[in-house]
């Protein structure tokens, strides 16, 4: 891989600092829909929607689930902050898969409106945390 | 003069609250070290979050956002974040200060109390206290700050409040920590050093939905900040205090210890001139 292809990557969390380093490509969803970055990308901060988190490094992709935060994107840097992100290995596959049929459950009782919102968050949170172990 | 069993009991008994004190100080310093780690860690993603909102604020002066203008209500939330325990020196009650001391009017505003400590002395005074997470004082994550955060903001958007305060303690170092009163909302971009550096930022979504999706982000990782910082300012306060008092016995047991020996040199003489007048009257 060439290395002037290569930017910055990093992921905050309110705890730790959860990834940094060199990567060609990160997949990301937003609440304008899904986006992948190259080096290069116009400035833009964008907000993050539930959903699967791709790195592509030069050598290897990695996975995680990113549930919740805001990314600021540079030229030849972004950064994340996200308030919830997991890899794989620490996703709890059985309250993930509970947690989806909760709310499938409570989104078929129908309460009422504030309820459903809810429900569809949590919902969207428990696909995207199974998705990101596949 | 006291008795010599008298002084050995007063003595014994400092001893033993130096041993409490001592152990008090030696688990505060624990669990400061735990605290400033913590801190540390959370302190990157504080500054870049308030890089990226300060970036928003130099773009959003028209914007109508109800979190960057002045609002019409007079009352005032307050944050006070203090301690579940006492015997922290001075550590509660330099905060309460802030809001007693300061200018505001008690009428107008509403306690969202963590820690027990600062709660019991605001409703003392007559204070009002709306919500109490006193629980979260010792041990939080941050899902908790988010919790706590978003019923704030339900009285900010319902137009409960209109401003919102965060007092708290600051931790500059472990023998310094300063009581510090921040106003968390609005952001009025007046109030803040916009350094425009000419990099052209873009939002996705638009300005005004980005500020108010942002807004809330800053302010829970504000609190959140403030939590870490005013438990590692509490652990800090009471090793100085605990520190204090270890040392202070030490100096009531040193005082104790010449009054004992001089007591006990004082019966030894009584004792002996009781004998030999004892002895002289019998020859």
């Amino acid at each position: 891989m060439d290395d002037s292809k290569l930017f910055e990557l990093r992921i905050i969390t309110p705890e730790r600092v959860f990834y940094e380093g060199q990567v060609s490509m990160v997949e990301f969803n937003t609440t304008e829909g899904e986006i992948g970055i190259y080096k290069g990308h116009i400035p833009t901060t964008v907000i993050i929607d539930p959903g699967v988190l791709t790195i592509t490094e030069p050598e290897q992709l990695k996975n995680a689930a990113l549930l919740s935060g805001f990314a600021q994107i540079l030229p030849d840097e972004v950064t994340i902050l996200a308030e919830i992100v997991e890899w794989p290995f620490e996703i709890d596959e059985e309250r993930a898969e509970r947690a989806k049929e909760r709310a499938e459950e409570r989104l078929a009782q129908k309460g009422d409106n504030l309820d459903v919102a809810r429900a569809n968050i949590a919902l969207k949170k428990a696909i995207c945390r199974l998705e990101a172990l596949k | 003069m006291a008795s010599m069993r008298d002084i050995k009991r007063r003595k014994a008994g400092v001893q033993s609250t130096q041993q409490i004190t001592k152990a008090m100080k030696l688990v505060s310093t624990v669990k400061l070290q735990r605290a400033k780690v913590r801190a540390l860690q959370s302190k990157t993603y504080f500054s870049c979050m308030y890089d990226t909102v300060v970036s928003l604020l130099a773009k959003a002066g028209n914007l109508d956002v109800p979190y960057t203008q002045k609002q019409e209500s007079p009352r005032k939330a307050i944050i006070l974040l203090t301690s579940n325990r006492g015997l922290a020196g001075g550590y509660n009650s330099n905060v309460v200060k802030l809001i007693t001391q300061g200018d505001f009017k008690k009428e107008e505003l509403d306690i969202y109390a963590i820690g027990r400590k600062g709660r019991e002395v605001m409703e003392r005074r007559g204070y009002t206290i709306k919500a109490d997470f006193s629980e979260l004082a010792d041990e939080f994550e941050y899902a908790d700050a988010i919790k706590v955060c978003n019923q704030i903001l339900k009285a900010y958007d319902d137009k409960e409040v209109g401003e919102i305060y965060l007092a708290y303690t600051n931790f500059k170092n472990t023998v310094s920590q300063t009581p510090t009163l921040l106003k968390l909302l609005p952001v009025l971009p007046e109030e803040h050093e916009i350094e425009n550096d000419g990099l052209l930022m873009n939002f996705e979504p638009q300005d005004e939905e980005a500020l108010k999706m942002i807004i809330p982000k800053y302010m829970t990782s504000l609190l959140h900040g403030a939590l870490i910082e005013a438990l590692a300012s509490e652990n800090g306060a009471r090793m100085q205090a605990m520190d204090n008092a270890t040392n202070n016995a030490q100096e009531m047991i040193d005082s104790l210890t010449l009054l004992y020996n001089r007591a006990r040199q004082g019966s030894i003489t009584q004792e002996l001139t009781e004998i030999i007048a004892g002895a002289e009257a019998i020859s």
